[in-house]
């Protein structure tokens, strides 16, 4: 056997990978319901935390900005382990993958906090000004003339957090949670194969490539002219 | 003569820095009035304490009868009253002429959606900009925008209009236009108080000239006998400065 044979035995195995495609099917379906869980509650979360702030009230804000550091500091995986085995001592006994997903939830809740706030920060003056000029209150600036603006500048950089934060779903497979890389690799374990791992990283790919794409064509679509 | 503006006693600390030093100021109906004065002099804080977007550290100012400082006071409300124009513009990038000037007539007057097209649409026609209602500013020359931002202020039906130099962010070929909508927003009886360093159009609509520095009116006067016969050494400095240009 020549030693492309033995690489395409080891990696692209078809007779295994037949036999563990469902398992992986059904890893991608969790990844998926993962990943929209963390993208919808994250980001909603990082954006009421911003608008909370933008309030201004002093030790609210001190507050806030204390958690978005934290969960900006700590290793997704550290929380993940935290919550998972931690939080039982506290009487609370949240599954893999309920744990996995406030993890992941909390850190692009502290990221996209920091990302709205400084899209809220970064409107001009003279938008509020004109604005509250006119009667608007300060409510409904916020909501109608800065966030629109805030949003549409913020939206590069919140996709690219985004894609890297919910590609932390395969973190999971660490408190056993059968998404993706858990399927794929108790599969390696089973077939003495790696091939399933490839699967898997077709089926990432499947998976995070289009939102990539997605996330490009949002910012393109996003811009206006000034 | 009914007042439209009345302030009394306006001081106004920035920090250290005291940059109204007790400033009276009464706007009848149907007055323009045009303040000029070096940079610095306090001008354009006078301008902004009138809707409270800068909050005076002592004074009263009234518009239309309702004392702004009063914390009883909707100020939300009573700003509908008072139509403010900027230096730079500041019209919403991301919303077209039209929707610049319909969303305060949707949010603050509580107009539908409709209402406020139509009077946002008149509004505009009244700039001279009713062919450019679905453009966004980015797509409109600095003098269209300054156009917008005035029907904007104006679609509100205010008592009052507030000019903060609303000619100095424009090339000198655009200026023409926005002082000829201002031309015609004067001959309609609106009040004003332009703050601004056109010198041509005060001599020809304003009805009074205040000259400011550090802080206090230092004189006021017809426009004829500002520029012609100013009574203090420093206006007859400043105006021969701002002439020689």
């Amino acid at each position: 056997m020549s030693n492309w044979d033995r690489f395409v035995e080891t990696f692209f195995n078809a007779k295994v990978m037949a036999k563990y495609l469902p398992d992986i099917a059904h890893g991608m379906v969790v990844t998926l319901e993962l990943a929209a869980l963390v993208i919808v509650s994250g980001i909603a979360a990082g954006l009421a935390l911003a608008l909370l702030r933008s309030l201004g009230l002093r030790p609210l804000n001190l507050l806030i900005v204390f958690i978005v550091d934290l969960f900006r500091a700590l290793p997704p995986l550290v929380v993940i382990v935290f919550i998972y085995f931690g939080l039982p001592a506290a009487g609370l006994s949240p599954s893999g993958f309920v744990s996995t997903w406030l993890s992941l939830a909390l850190v692009l809740m502290a990221f996209s906090e920091e990302i709205f706030w400084a899209g809220i920060t970064s409107i001009a003056r003279g938008q509020w000004e004109a604005a509250r000029s006119t009667g608007l209150s300060y409510g409904q600036t916020l909501m109608n003339v800065v966030l629109p603006q805030a949003i549409r500048l913020t939206i590069p950089p919140l996709t690219n957090r985004t894609i890297a934060i919910t590609k932390g779903t395969a973190l999971g497979t660490v408190v056993a949670v059968s998404e993706i890389l858990g399927m794929a690799s108790s599969a390696v374990s089973n077939s003495y194969n790696p091939s399933p791992l490839t699967l898997g990283a077709g089926a990432y790919l499947i998976i995070f490539f289009p939102m990539v794409v997605f996330g490009r064509w949002l910012e393109t679509r996003m811009r206006w002219k000034r | 003569m009914q007042l439209v503006v009345e302030a009394r006693g306006l001081h106004k600390h920035f920090g250290a820095v005291h940059v109204l030093r007790g400033v009276d100021l009464a706007v009848a109906e149907r007055e323009l009035v045009f303040v000029i004065g070096p940079s610095g002099s306090g001008k354009s804080t006078l301008l902004r304490c009138l809707n409270r977007l800068e909050e005076p550290s002592s004074g009263s100012v009234l518009v239309d009868g309702v004392d702004l400082l009063d914390p009883r006071t909707d100020i939300n409300h009573a700003r509908q009253r008072i139509g403010m124009v900027f230096q730079s513009f500041n019209l919403y990038p991301h919303m077209t002429a039209l929707g610049n000037v319909t969303l305060a007539l949707r949010k603050v007057a509580g107009k539908s959606r409709a209402e406020a097209d139509e009077l946002g649409r008149a509004a505009l026609a009244r700039v001279g900009l009713a062919d450019r209602a679905g453009h966004t500013p980015g797509e409109l020359s600095g003098g269209q925008q300054q156009r917008v931002a005035i029907a904007r202020a104006i679609a509100l039906e205010p008592r009052v209009m507030l000019f903060d130099e609303p000619t100095s962010a424009l090339d000198p070929e655009l200026v023409g236009s926005v002082l000829g909508v201002m031309r015609d927003l004067r001959e309609s009886g609106m009040a004003m108080v332009v703050v601004s360093h056109e010198m041509g159009f005060a001599r020809n609509a304003a009805d009074r000239v205040l000259f400011m520095d550090h802080g206090t009116i230092l004189e006021e006067g017809p426009p004829a006998a500002i520029f012609q016969a100013p009574s203090h050494e420093r206006t007859r400095a400043f105006i021969s400065q701002i002439q020689r240009h």
